[in-house]
């Protein structure tokens, strides 16, 4: 039975690895950034390690199952302790540990250096939407909000769900790639989590107080996330939405932004003088 | 019930019917009311997933909109930790410390009335939260403020309960140090102590240190919302993430609190079953201290996305990575005990076994949480999820499931049904790996807990993880005529039915074990 039990164990193991490789379906999606990248790499060998445990310890455990049983006639032994035996199994562990304490310190320590950005945006949590503010580099003075771009009638299922239901929004964030995005995180209400999976980036946003991370991300490409602290009702409703680009079309992105918000000022004076 | 008040033949003047239960101060009749309103509010607590995944099952808002979906979230949290599983302890607490230590009852026996009695008024506090106005706390189990502040009267209640909560904890705890400090029969040395025993004691030390703080920090909350403090107000000079710090330097104490009694049901359970002595006595004494210790040094790795500095986060890894190593030192124990062992499979030894296979997954999963840079992407999502269930639900509870078909027969005098046992350890194992093992995917894949509403490529693995509740819900039904037959209709037991049993309760008492235990003290050797 309980061979049975290990085969099944095992070819699970595989399979879940398996999948792994093929899709992100049963894994972090695909590294976008080097920080997502020593993340996906320090979980996979965690993994391994353990799958490694996991054989040992329950390989002996279901030995002893199969073996050691009255119904087998097997006669109890009287042991009790051996300090040999316990020195070895409190030392090995301590040495794996340190093994994985070792990468994650370093990635702990780049993720925490958010120093000499190329760009500064700002990201607000409101109940129930992100606000943006470009606060230096390329693009400085564009401000906009971002809000879930799904239609009530998918939610409430009165309409087909569309490909990207729950994780579109009005106005993406739009970053040039290969520079260095410093996020400055803040909320306007409640806790708020801007977390984008791709570029392994999650900080919470905590109202009064500021707090930052960056990424540079690594392809162009639109890399989804979702406000990851609970915020009242709308939680499962305001997601992240950022637009890696290249260079050039950054600079159109950045121009048409500006004219517009310089529309936007005309008019007002234009307005204002009527008056 | 009915069985245990046949046994109490002794001429005492005990009041019966509704009177025995409000007014005993009995150890076995409190334990049993404890245990009773632990199953009951595992069901109501049960009640409320069942909801949340029915709402999960597929995309799209169904049954419950996105503000009762969070009550049901909040609620299912408190309810679960607060009203089932650490009464549960208790009640075992309860029954088990003075059989074992060869004591007549528990050292504070009408307080032991009073902590129970506190249990229903809270419960029903959370319970009728959900018909004022405005609803029950849709805060998360964990409450945090600006948000916890936002809520109507249904967040002072679920505050006034966990007050209430609190302090039968602390007069539970205090009366169990007690009782095991002063009450073990002579030659019990500590370390002769079952170790249940032990992990009970040193249970009861985090309770009476972490629930003052809980009980503080609620009610710095109450002021917040109510007297005009700003304690977590950042407008008012207050941190909101002052309330995280506070809270998880209870709440990480409290997931042992939860699991280290767990782990003495089991060391008790596998000796027996591998009728073999436990390998390692004193390591897992030490080792249970250990965890504890850790336990309060470790919180804030439940904060690793609130921008701490890097010496923060790397202090609070590198200690919660150790606690890995006691933990483990415990599973090798267990292992060790059974390794040329004579073993059986009755239903205590398979949850028992189900226990350690299914917690050592949640271990892992723990451990992978203690890795900051993992902890960025999984944190708040269903990983996170996944693992505590492994570790409360495979962990906790199957080891209370374990203890129960341990117990039954000296509680009720009568055997529980076996082969319905097994059915309810398999459908048990089964279901609860079908819901909770694909949420490990759904986390790792970007799904973020606590949304009532989820992106399509989440779709399939939630389908599955319903699935799996639903069983898992439904197969919690069996252990209640599980018990209902055993209590009515049970085969007798004898004084001693398992062959490997060592501790007072098995080699000294009858079965059903009488209404005071040991009125004179066995002398232990």
């Amino acid at each position: 039975m309980s061979s049975k039990l290990m085969a099944v164990l095992t070819g699970g193991g595989a399979f879940v690895y398996s999948g792994m490789a093929v899709s992100s379906k049963y894994n972090f999606p695909e590294p976008q950034s080097v920080i997502a990248q020593d993340i996906y790499d320090q979980h996979i060998v965690a993994l391994w390690i353990c799958l490694a445990i996991f054989v040992v310890v329950f390989g002996v455990m279901g030995y002893s199952i199969v073996k050691h049983r009255k119904s087998v006639g097997h006669k109890a032994a009287n042991f009790h302790h051996s300090t040999t035996v316990e020195f070895i199994w409190t030392v090995i562990p301590i040495i794996i540990l340190v093994a994985m304490a070792w990468p994650a310190t370093k990635t702990v320590i780049a993720m925490k250096d958010t120093s000499e950005a190329d760009i500064t945006i700002k990201a607000t949590g409101y109940q129930w939407m992100w606000g943006y503010d470009y606060l230096q580099g390329e693009g400085e003075g564009i401000s906009f909000y971002s809000q879930l771009a799904t239609s009530q009638q998918e939610i409430r299922n009165q309409a087909p769900k569309g490909e990207n239901y729950l994780l579109e929004v009005d106005n993406r964030v739009v970053v040039p790639v290969g520079k260095k995005i410093r996020v400055l995180m803040t909320a306007n209400d409640v806790l708020h989590a801007w977390w984008v999976p791709a570029l392994g980036v999650k900080q919470d946003a905590i109202p009064g107080f500021i707090r930052d991370a960056w990424f540079t991300a690594d392809n162009p490409g639109v890399y989804r996330g979702q406000c990851a602290e609970l915020c009242g009702k709308e939680h499962g409703f305001m997601p992240i939405v950022v637009e890696v680009v290249e260079q050039e079309k950054y600079a159109q992105w950045v121009a048409e932004k500006q004219n517009a918000s310089a529309a936007v000022v005309n008019t007002a004076l234009v307005e204002a003088t009527k008056n | 019930m009915a069985v245990i008040q046949d046994v109490h033949g002794h001429g005492h003047d005990h009041p019966t019917g509704i009177m025995r239960w409000l007014t005993t101060t009995n150890h076995k009749d409190i334990g049993t009311l404890y245990l009773c309103f632990s199953l009951t509010m595992l069901f109501v607590g049960g009640f409320l997933a069942m909801g949340i995944r029915a709402e999960l099952f597929m995309p799209g808002i169904q049954i419950l909109e996105p503000e009762l979906f969070n009550s049901f979230t909040t609620l299912h949290g408190l309810i679960m930790v607060f009203g089932a599983i650490m009464p549960a302890f208790v009640g075992f607490a309860n029954w088990q410390v003075p059989m074992m230590i060869g004591a007549p009852d528990m050292a504070f026996a009408r307080m032991n009335n009073w902590s129970f009695w506190l249990l229903p008024v809270a419960g029903l506090l959370l319970i009728t939260s959900f018909f004022v106005p405005g609803g029950a706390a849709a805060g998360g189990w964990t409450f945090y403020p600006p948000l916890s502040t936002q809520g109507g009267m249904g967040v002072d209640m679920m505050i006034f309960a966990i007050h209430i909560l609190g302090a039968s904890s602390i007069m539970g705890a205090i009366n169990i140090i007690t009782t095991i400090l002063n009450m073990r029969a002579p030659g019990m040395t500590l370390m002769k102590m079952p170790l249940f025993v032990w992990t009970w004691l040193i249970t009861a030390y985090l309770l009476v240190l972490v629930m003052p703080v809980l009980a503080g920090t609620v009610t710095m909350l109450l002021t917040d919302r109510h007297f005009g403090t700003s304690f977590f107000n950042a407008a008012g000079g207050g941190d909101p993430v002052l309330f995280q710090h506070i809270f998880w330097f209870f709440g990480h104490p409290e997931v042992y609190i939860m699991i280290l009694p767990a782990f003495g049901i089991i060391s008790e359970i596998i000796p027996t079953f591998s009728r073999k002595p436990l390998f390692g006595y004193s390591s897992m004494v030490y080792a249970t201290a250990s965890i504890a210790i850790l336990s309060c040094i470790v919180w804030a790795h439940h904060m690793f996305t609130v921008g701490m500095p890097a010496v923060g986060q790397l202090f609070f890894m590198y200690a919660t990575m150790l606690i890995a190593v006691p933990t483990g030192v415990k599973v090798f124990n267990w292992t060790a005990t059974m390794w040329r062992g004579a073993m059986t499979f009755e239903v205590p030894m398979l949850f028992s076994i189900g226990f350690i296979f299914l917690f050592v997954i949640g271990g892992f999963s723990g451990v992978i949480c203690a890795i900051v840079p993992i902890d960025i992407q999984v944190q708040d999502t269903y990983y996170v999820i996944a693992h505590f269930h492994y570790v409360l639900v495979s962990g906790a509870l199957f080891a209370l499931f374990g203890g129960a078909y341990y117990w039954l027969p000296k509680w009720t005098g009568r055997m529980y049904d076996e082969t319905l046992g097994k059915w309810h350890f398999w459908l048990s194992m089964i279901f609860f790996n079908v819901a909770f093992f694909v949420q490990h995917f759904l986390g790792l894949a970007g799904m973020p807990r606590r949304i009532p509403d989820y992106a399509l490529q989440f779709a399939d693995f939630n389908m599955i993880s319903s699935i799996g509740a639903f069983g898992f819900g439904l197969s919690q039904l069996l252990f209640v005529y599980i018990i209902v037959k055993c209590v009515r209709s049970g085969e007798k037991a004898a004084d001693s039915p398992w062959e490997g049993a060592t501790t007072l309760e098995w080699t000294h008492l009858p079965s059903p074990a009488p209404y005071h235990s040991f009125e004179t003290p066995p002398v232990v050797k």
